[in-house]
């Protein structure tokens, strides 16, 4: 009797421990059973390329949440770095673009970078509540964008910039290319370098690490810097997919973000999480919505079965932690 | 019978309290008769703090009996304190600030016009000023608490428990904030509130105060009742050596000489305004520097000051006769020092990290090629040797530290420490919470640490650890060095007499 207890205890906290892994096996498993569509070359394809622009973005989140902090600005921030992005790939009326590809890239990530440096000098010189300053950001982020364009979508792109979102290599969409990219540089730099430690250090306990020894204010502009310039990666490649630059795009795509990272298993309270979780979580994210299209799931449902599959991670979550 | 229940207002007795198996309070007794002033002695951590906030409902003891009037009674809230009179004026006051004093008073019991909910105001004044004319205070019922000094905050805190009907009134360190009119004229309301049959349990470090004000003292001394008499019979010295108590055991490692003629750190007028003033002290390369004084003196402060986690208004350090500028803690790290910080949760270790992560963080950049890529090989090992060295009790490496025992958890600060190789050590209390064994080894390493040439710098509120291990210690008193000892002039009382402000030297 007692070993079985024991038994099923163990298997319980197992469960919990990977108990997300598994969630994303038996959704997929299930989707793959009763939906041809869903298990076929072309939807899988589609699924990765949908998933990139919210996966390049939680990966930043990731960072920005061990560190107990939050960045509701990364979906403005997209739309600023779409829209200035997009400005320098635009066709003159001879129909010849005025600047190489390089220059929109560089441009939507500069923009990115400056906005998540902004964030991070606010949360980490003037010790601001990363929630107000990320909150200021998200609508200044969005009446630049919106002021930038006089509201208007930017059009007229260059062929070349849509190569970014539009092409496939090896039969892989580069938007899904780029995302593997920035989750390998994401898991390198969390998990292999010091200031990945440090990132950690800072969100167990920022006061600790700071009689430690490590610059806390280097580290926290670092996390909002990298999670802003990644907003503008994702900006780059989002205005690619759909070849405008769209001032209103990224609305609510921080929520997405969130909970993608949430959903990983990396606590809001900091210190804890991984980037692996964080991929699960997207895919969750990703493969859900797609199957529900799929299953005819009136679309109006689909933020009703997200919310309740974030609420359920968390309080897996909890029950591991107990 | 009848006679004995009228003659006790309040008998606490075997009343025991553990936190997270460490025992605070062992069958520890309290007698309180009508109308006196009844102190509470003991050195910090003698379990005070704990027996009140036991008979004020904010802890629930874990064995014993609590009989008011001969009663047994449950006292599960402060509310339920107050409502069997049992009233604590803390040390920090708590008022609404942006409300009357009237209001103040009659928070949560505002008189009202029937049933209706609305406050009776005029009923309230009425009622203020009647009883501050009862108790002969002039305060202005009217006015704002904000407006009002500490002392008179206080007295408003006192009537308030007065306006409760309490019997029993609980004073945590009242004179800590307030001038010597100030408390003459607190003093003088003890004794109106003693002339009314109210009972004052009276908690002081001040020895002047205690015989001025009280009828009886008890004396606690680790968590154990040691004895309970009349303030009349006792004398200053009987007093200080219950308090005190037994000799030092033999907890502590016998220490070489170990301290070398060369002035290794120096500090040199450090002040910083309202915390501690002109503090000046040299420390030699190899010994036990002590630093000595209650809580709230203004230590942790002072070396929080030389570790570059505050900055000083005024004053120089000197590390090998070299004046140095320290701003950060990165800074302090450079110069070889290391601060072992008071409270290791707050801000000594990542709890939610594993032992390794912990052990490595003051040391990462050495386990990092070019100065970044983390090399897991050299880190774990020396993270497991470090685990070996002070013989941290764990399953390993990667255990997370908040699973691990408070002395375990105290060895892996420490071992985070030293793997810095650091020339000066800064121990800020280093054996608060833990237990015996881990004291005794803690005490070891500091004697192996300066056997090997290093500096001990530590903070305690312990004498016995003081007398045990320093070889020479300065009391602080108040953000002011009172006296400066050697070895050969240790003794107790006088450190004691320091740490109170009384020592004339």
């Amino acid at each position: 009797m007692e070993t079985r207890t024991t038994n099923w205890r163990s298997a319980g906290a197992f469960f919990s421990k990977y108990g997300i892994y598994f969630a994303f096996v038996i959704l997929s498993g299930t989707l793959a059973i009763y939906s041809p569509a869903f298990r076929s070359l072309p939807n899988i394809k589609n699924i990765l390329e949908q998933i990139s622009v919210n996966g390049i973005m939680a990966i930043g989140m990731t960072l920005v949440i061990i560190t107990a902090g939050i960045d509701l600005s990364v979906g403005s921030v997209l739309a600023l770095s779409a829209v200035v992005g997009t400005s320098f790939a635009q066709v003159n009326d001879q129909g010849t673009q005025e600047h190489t590809v390089l220059v929109p890239i560089a441009m939507g990530l500069l923009v990115g970078l400056g906005c998540g440096a902004i964030n991070g000098i606010l949360i980490a010189k003037r010790r601001l509540a990363p929630f107000i300053v990320t909150l200021g950001m998200m609508t200044v982020a969005r009446g630049f964008a919106l002021v930038y364009t006089k509201g208007r979508p930017v059009i007229n792109l260059s062929d070349v910039y849509d190569t970014i979102g539009g092409t496939s290599l090896g039969g892989i969409p580069l938007p899904a290319i780029i995302f593997f990219v920035v989750l390998l540089l994401g898991i390198f730099i969390l998990h292999y370098t010091r200031f990945g430690r440090y990132v950690y250090a800072v969100g167990g306990n920022e006061l600790a690490a700071k009689v430690s020894g490590v610059n806390t204010d280097r580290i926290l502009i670092g996390v909002y810097a990298l999670t802003g310039a990644l907003a503008g990666v994702a900006g780059i490649v989002e205005s690619s997919r759909v070849m405008s630059g769209p001032p209103a795009a990224g609305q609510g795509y921080e929520l997405d973000a969130i909970a993608a990272v949430v959903i990983g298993g990396t606590s809001l309270s900091g210190g804890v999480g991984s980037i692996a979780g964080t991929l699960v979580g997207v895919l969750i994210i990703g493969v859900m919505s797609n199957g529900l299209d799929l299953l005819n799931v009136p679309s109006y449902w689909q933020p009703i079965a997200k919310g309740l599959i974030i609420i359920c991670a968390v309080l897996l979550d909890k029950k591991s932690k107990n | 019978m009848t006679a004995q229940k009228e003659k006790m207002l309040l008998k606490m007795e075997d009343v025991s309290k553990a936190y997270s198996g460490v025992p605070a309070l062992k069958n520890v007794r309290l007698e309180l008769a009508r109308g006196e002033v009844h102190a509470l002695m003991g050195e910090n951590g003698a379990g005070k703090s704990t027996l009140m906030k036991i008979l004020s409902g904010i802890v629930q003891r874990d064995s014993g009996n609590i009989f008011l009037e001969g009663e047994p009674v449950e006292i599960k809230s402060p509310k339920a304190a107050l409502d069997l009179g049992i009233s604590m004026i803390h040390q920090e006051l708590n008022p609404v600030r942006a409300m009357t004093v009237a209001e103040n008073i009659f928070l949560g019991k505002e008189p009202c016009y029937g049933f209706t909910g609305v406050v009776n105001r005029r009923k309230q004044r009425e009622l203020t000023q009647k009883l501050f004319r009862e108790m002969d205070v002039a305060i202005d019922p009217d006015k704002t608490m904000a407006k009002l000094s500490v002392a008179e905050m206080q007295l408003v805190e006192i009537m308030k428990a007065v306006s409760y009907r309490s019997r029993i009134i609980i004073m945590d360190e009242p004179t800590s904030a307030i001038t010597g009119r100030e408390v003459a004229r607190l003093f003088e309301i003890i004794r109106g509130l003693k002339a009314k049959g109210i009972a004052i349990i009276y908690i002081s470090h001040k020895m002047d105060e205690i015989f001025r004000i009280s009828d009886t003292i008890t004396v606690l001394r680790d968590g154990q009742y040691i004895e309970t008499r009349p303030a009349k019979e006792l004398d200053h010295d009987t007093l200080v050596k219950l308090m005190v108590g037994r000799k030092i055991s033999e907890m502590f490692p016998k220490r070489e000489a170990t301290a070398q003629p060369e002035v290794i750190f120096e500090a040199d007028g450090l002040t910083q305004q309202g915390v501690f003033e002109n503090i000046s002290f040299k420390v030699k390369k190899g010994e036990v520097f002590g630093i000595a004084g209650l809580m709230g003196a203004g230590r942790s402060e002072v070396m929080e000051t030389v570790f570059g986690l505050r900055q000083a208004d005024a004053g120089t350090v000197k590390i090998y006769g070299r004046e140095v500028r320290i701003k950060s803690a990165a800074d302090a790290i450079r110069h070889r020092v290391a601060l072992i910080t008071e409270d290791r949760q707050l801000k000594g270790l990542n709890l939610k990290a594993s032992v390794r992560d912990n052990i490595s963080l003051v040391s990462l950049k050495q386990f990092s090629r070019f100065g970044q890529f983390l090399q897991f090989k050299k880190e774990n090992e020396a993270a497991d040797a470090e685990i070996e060295k002070l013989r941290i009790k764990t399953r390993g490496r990667s255990q997370i530290v908040r699973t691990l025992s408070g002395g375990n958890q105290q060895k892996v600060v420490l071992a985070k420490w030293l793997l810095a190789e650091p020339e000066i050590i800064i121990l800020d209390e280093p054996t608060r919470g833990i237990d015996i064994g881990a004291k005794a080894e803690i005490y070891k390493i500091i004697a192996q640490l300066t056997a090997q040439g290093k500096t001990v710098i530590m903070i305690s509120s312990e004498l016995e650890e003081i007398l045990g291990m320093c070889d020479r210690v300065i009391v602080l008193y108040h953000g002011k060095i009172t006296a400066e000892f050697e070895r050969a002039e240790f003794n107790q009382e006088n450190i004691i007499k320091a740490a109170m402000g009384n020592w004339a030297n």
